[in-house]
């Protein structure tokens, strides 16, 4: 019948978008880092994943909610980037282009070793009363869990931009990343500029993680596999602005459970995939890029 | 010797890797002058400035600003106390607006509580600028971005301004715009240190210029006696 098709492919759309709501929140923190310090950060995915593995002990030892545990989580992972930057990322940059690239790629490896030891690994959840429910939508049923992330993602992105196009910190960022030469000659400290940059990137990555832990289960090794979904984003949706890294997460989303209704779950990664390869070559700087 | 001299570089020595830029140069600006920097490309006159701003360290030699030792201090301080540039090529942030570029000119502590003032004093100067703010900075003439550029400078609120080639690549009618603003701006008491592409332009718009070759002082005077000099008349103007 026409209309359950149109109903199916509407729900299938529709749980694109959220899903690429989350996709975006994962690609924000990199989106930032990469726009500035024209770093590929590639221990962003396993950073997000120290953010969800911290909710998961606060729940599982403390009994904390994992939203609530942002609280702790989010000033803890700033203060992780902002140290990262200012002591291991600055003095690697100075070097040579590719001694950050070595440096993120060591963290990564100790991330996930460390998840490893503590966590043993098996696959866990951030299994909450809410998590796994699902609300209707005018005849659809969608999972709850994906209504917060894309919530979350809309909130996130939204102070971001507001922080980037409306604060002195949040231009000077802006501005480091298209002339540093010009930035330093305006006064701005731009080592420290960085490191600011890093540390908000962690703290959206603390959020991120959060909210991919309540919608999927995760391991030790699912770090590498947010990373590529980030990186996806970025490509598709290009560097510059917030809103369009948020948009190239929703094209991802959407295109993904879309590949998935046409062409079966097993090529639904392939589908984005081969987006992002197209765009590669055809729209380098991306869908919304400058 | 720099009594009362406001800026004064004393035997620097710099190098760029293994190849030495500057050979003990010395030089000093007194409050309110305007000074030129003469010199072919090439010659270490934008090193010069560079070094001034904190950008590159000196190897040998002092700096010092109002009594005040610069030599080992980074950018951010020196545009704190006032020393102000405005690069060759302009250098403006090409993606934020002509607003955000003068706003990020007073990101300077000392200079943030002054930006309404500064908004004020720069689009009298430069209607043009009131006119194009909130268009992206990139899609302004070279005149234009110019004049931005200047304007940015003056958001710190500087007691000395560096001018790197304001001229490069603008039409003679521009040029002449920017030179007269300039003007305007020295009746503000602001020092300005300048290197020109043009001999003849910096000689009309300064008090005193230093001609520099190979990163050496060659020769350094008031215009007026300047002038005179076979040196430049013969190496300058192929007399």
């Amino acid at each position: 019948m026409a209309s359950e098709v149109l109903i199916d492919l509407l729900n299938t759309v529709v749980m694109g978008i959220l899903l690429g709501g989350l996709y975006a929140l994962i690609a924000l923190g990199l989106s930032l880092v990469f726009g500035v310090m024209k770093m590929i950060n590639v221990a962003h995915g396993d950073l997000i994943l120290l953010g969800t593995y911290f909710a998961y002990g606060m729940m599982t030892h403390l009994g904390v909610d994992p939203i609530l545990s942002l609280i702790a989580g989010i000033p803890l992972l700033f203060v992780i980037g902002f140290g990262i930057q200012k002591y291991l990322m600055s003095r690697a940059m100075g070097r040579s282009m590719e001694a950050p690239l070595l440096i993120a790629f060591g963290i990564s490896l100790m991330l996930q070793n460390l998840q490893q030891i503590l966590w043993t690994p098996m696959s866990k959840g951030l299994t909450t009363s809410y998590a796994l429910e699902s609300f209707g939508l005018g005849g659809i049923n969608l999972p709850l869990a994906y209504l917060f992330d894309f919530i979350a993602a809309v909130i996130v992105m939204f102070l971001l931009s507001q922080f980037l196009n409306r604060t002195y910190l949040g231009k000077a960022i802006t501005g480091a990343a298209q002339d540093r030469t010009a930035a330093q000659l305006m006064g701005i400290n731009t080592g420290r500029v960085y490191a600011f940059a890093f540390a908000i990137s962690m703290a959206t990555a603390a959020f991120a993680g959060v909210f991919l832990g309540l919608t999927f289960p995760f391991t030790p090794q699912s770090g590498t596999s947010f990373l590529i979904i980030a990186f996806g984003v970025v490509i598709v949706g290009g560097l510059g602005s917030m809103i369009g890294t948020f948009l190239g997460g929703i094209v991802l989303g959407v295109a993904q459970t879309l590949g998935g209704y046409f062409l079966g779950p097993t090529s639904q990664m392939l589908v984005v995939y081969c987006l992002v390869l197209l765009v590669l070559a055809l729209r380098p700087q991306g869908l919304f890029g400058r | 010797m720099n009594e009362g001299a406001q800026l004064s570089v004393t035997s620097i020595d710099v190098f760029y890797g293994g190849f030495q830029a500057i050979h003990e140069v010395s030089l000093k600006v007194q409050s309110g002058e305007i000074v030129a920097l003469v010199g072919a490309n090439g010659a270490g006159k934008s090193t010069l400035l560079n070094t001034i701003s904190g950008l590159i360290q000196p190897a040998k030699g002092r700096i010092e600003f109002e009594g005040e030792s610069i030599t080992a201090m980074d950018p951010s301080q020196i545009v704190a106390l006032g020393i102000s540039q405005v690069p060759q090529g302009r250098r403006i942030f090409p993606d934020m607006t002509v607003r955000d570029n003068l706003v990020l000119g007073s990101y300077n502590r000392n200079a943030r509580f002054k930006k309404e003032q500064n908004f004020e004093m720069v689009y009298n100067l430069f209607p043009i600028l009131k006119e194009r703010k909130k268009q992206l900075a990139k899609t302004l003439s070279g005149g234009e971005q110019q004049m931005l550029a200047l304007g940015r400078g003056l958001m710190s609120s500087p007691k000395l301004m560096l001018l790197d080639e304001m001229s490069l690549g603008l039409a003679p009618i521009i040029i002449g715009k920017v030179y007269k603003a300039l003007r305007k701006i020295r009746k503000r008491g602001i020092t300005i240190l300048f290197i020109e592409q043009s001999v003849r332009r910096s000689l009309e718009e300064a008090d005193r210029a230093y001609i520099i070759e190979a990163g050496r002082v060659v020769l350094s005077g008031k215009v007026a006696d300047l002038r005179e000099e076979e040196e430049i008349k013969k190496a300058y103007f192929g007399i």
